[in-house]
């Protein structure tokens, strides 16, 4: 970790624990409201347990950088900054939601933050994010492209190309791969037959990155900083962070419950490769007379989630007018 | 008006360059389009003017050819992506109908795709099952996207251009047995025609064809020997699936009282269904007898000529709806 020294500043740190408790209490709220009939609709994808590899990897990005992703995208949208009481107006499919109420949970998007959307087909998002970095190249900026995607979509028509493309064009992307070791249900052993995601970087004659700790936001950081750098000067970078998702595929996902084996590996993640906990460590290593803080945090968190959920229900839902615009501009 | 005489592939081509000057954002990405001065020679000598930075030739790879491009388009480029054919547009169809077409609705107009797909559509000489489409309907099917499908070179140059000013996506097809018909093309810069603006290419007050693309052509070529035997066919060019621009056709119909669509394309759930649907719903009491279809055989194209023939709709065809209704 070479560029540890940098980021072990004790702001910073306390920045990204609070990204992350808030993403945490924010997807934990969503969770809640969608089982008591306040977020309604088919898809909930929870960001819990992922949380240090949205939060580090978008730290790592200038403003006029991009960042793209499918659709667990709640975490990356709060990572770059968006209003959660807007975020969570979109779950509740409110006109004052950041798709006014069109996209959901699947289709967060800011385009003054350069966040340029959560995508629900599979991979589908890949070559949009070539595409933006192609724009950046063509008009010879410096900006990147992050595109997290899941270990899922590396075996989808979409990666092949979109990668294959990106290195004979040299296009600013990196491609980070959130592994959890599993697509919807099926486990990557039984999908991919080069389970080390990166070596498929090899095959495309593009740098292969690191596969780092996704629970450790410091290591995602660093990782994520060297391959934009990379990127900026050279072109596109393939990573992995490892990481687990704690509340299945989608919040209709019945697996923890009906298999002891995922139960125990997801028992196992919880209790000893926690990203709250792991950066809470390193904090509390680094001052012991941290607690109050990062108690008053968790108190801040809680409490922005309860604005959010007051500003969403107390929002208006689209009307016909909004049904019938903005298909078509102009 | 200066004009000049020219095929379509060459007004397309024409549209292409002179938008291409007028504007830096405007390029072209492909699979040929650079190197062997593309497929259909429509971006001939385009690499050597505007280098490689504008004429970008692409792997085979369509998916990624249109998701790119809707990429490029989005963060404020304006792509003329090329699918060699449009055979091969059903690879891309996802990033054509789920992305393209569906941004800037799902996100509430946060993202604009200003993005033109073109195609060369149509059957060639025994081209066979798989290279013998005309899914121009299909594409059609799905709000967010414009379906432009030009009949005649001057139209082509026109509508070319205007779906390269827009800001909405659009399917451009060519239809291939058109590409190398010569036609009159407007030679000034500024030849932009409006969208969703259908034509009337004929007038006539006995029966009313409406087509577009290459049944354009057929139903000229029927309206012609119709009239050999007293029979005034009006003519109509929709030029446009989406949006799709129907008074003329109304207004035709309220005095012909008859109509013969044609289409290159299949019989089910078809350009022909839904002009046959729409005219009944707002037109029937100006009905005079049943709307005929025009269109290929309901059946997968063969190699062998003769049977290839018969699978596909002609001028002589035409001349026979309209025989059975008039």
């Amino acid at each position: 970790m070479t560029m540890q020294s940098v980021t072990l500043d004790k702001q910073r740190l306390l920045d990204w624990y609070r990204q992350i408790v808030l993403i945490r209490k924010f997807e934990t709220k969503c969770d809640e409201l969608y089982r008591e009939k306040r977020i309604t609709g088919v898809y909930l994808h929870l960001y819990s347990g992922h949380e240090a590899v949205g939060v580090g990897s978008v730290a790592a990005l200038r403003q006029d950088d991009h960042v793209i992703t499918a659709y667990r995208d709640h975490g990356i949208a709060l990572a770059r900054g968006m209003d959660p009481n807007r975020a969570m107006a979109e779950m509740m499919g409110k006109r004052t939601g950041v798709s006014g109420g069109k996209g959901g949970s699947m289709h967060l998007a800011s385009r003054e933050l350069n966040f340029w959307g959560g995508y629900a087909i599979v991979a589908g998002h890949l070559p949009l994010a070539a595409g933006i970095a192609l724009k950046e190249r063509y008009t010879d900026t410096d900006n990147v492209v992050l595109c997290l995607l899941g270990d899922g979509s590396s075996n989808n028509g979409y990666f092949h190309e979109s990668l294959n493309m990106s290195a004979v064009w040299d296009l600013p992307v990196v491609w980070l791969i959130e592994n959890n070791f599993v697509g919807m249900g099926t486990r990557i052993e039984d999908s991919s037959g080069q389970t080390e995601l990166v070596k498929r970087a090899i095959a495309y004659g593009m740098k292969e990155g690191p596969r780092v700790d996704g629970q450790n936001v410091i290591e995602v950081y660093d990782a994520v900083s060297e391959a934009i750098d990379y990127a900026r000067k050279h072109g596109p970078v393939l990573m992995e962070a490892l990481t687990y998702r704690y509340k299945g595929h989608g919040v209709s996902d019945k697996q923890f419950d009906e298999r002891e084996d995922l139960r125990h590996e997801l028992e196992d993640w919880e209790a000893n490769k926690d990203p709250i906990n792991i950066l809470g460590s390193i904090l509390r290593a680094q001052d012991s007379d941290i607690e109050p803080e990062l108690t008053r945090i968790a108190a801040e968190a809680d409490a922005v989630v309860a604005e959010a959920v007051e500003y969403a229900e107390n929002s208006p839902a689209p009307t016909y007018d909004d049904l019938i615009n903005n298909i078509y501009v102009g | 008006m200066a004009q000049k005489n020219l095929p379509m592939r060459e007004a397309v081509r024409a549209a292409l360059h002179e938008e291409m000057v007028r504007d830096d954002r405007v390029f072209v990405m492909g699979e040929e389009v650079g190197a062997w001065q593309g497929t259909h020679r429509v971006t001939r000598g385009f690499l050597e003017e505007f280098g490689a930075r504008r004429v970008r030739d692409t792997p085979i790879s369509e998916m990624a050819i249109a998701g790119v491009a809707v990429g490029a388009a989005m963060a404020g480029l304006r792509p003329v992506a090329e699918i060699m054919t449009i055979n091969f547009a059903f690879l891309a169809f996802d990033a054509i109908i789920n992305h393209a077409a569906k941004i800037h609705y799902m996100f509430n107009g946060q993202f604009t795709v200003p993005l033109v797909i073109r195609a060369a559509s149509g059957w060639g000489d025994q081209a066979t099952a798989t290279h013998s489409h005309t899914p121009e309907p299909i594409f059609a099917h799905f709000p967010g996207l414009y379906v432009a499908c030009p009949s005649t070179p001057a139209d082509a140059k026109g509508m070319l251009k205007a779906a390269i000013r827009d800001e909405n996506p659009v399917l451009f097809t060519e239809s291939i047995g058109l590409y190398r018909k010569p036609g009159p093309v407007p030679e000034e810069d500024d030849y932009v025609l409006p969208i969703g603006v259908s034509d009337v290419k004929r007038e006539g007050s006995d029966v009313t064809l409406v087509s577009y693309a290459q049944g354009v052509d057929w139903s000229l070529q029927a309206a012609k020997q119709l009239a050999d035997e007293g029979i005034e066919a009006e003519v109509i060019d929709l030029r446009w699936l989406r949006p799709l621009d129907l008074e003329p056709v109304f207004e035709s119909f309220k005095k012909t009282n008859r109509c013969v669509v044609v289409e290159e394309s299949l019989p089910h759930f078809s350009f022909g269904s839904e002009i046959a649907a729409q005219i009944q719903e707002h037109m029937f009491d100006y009905m005079d007898a049943p709307i005929k279809r025009v269109s290929a055989m309901d059946v997968p194209l063969p190699y062998a000529r003769e049977i290839e023939l018969m699978a596909l709709p002609n001028a002589q065809k035409v001349v026979d709806a309209v025989k059975e209704i008039v």
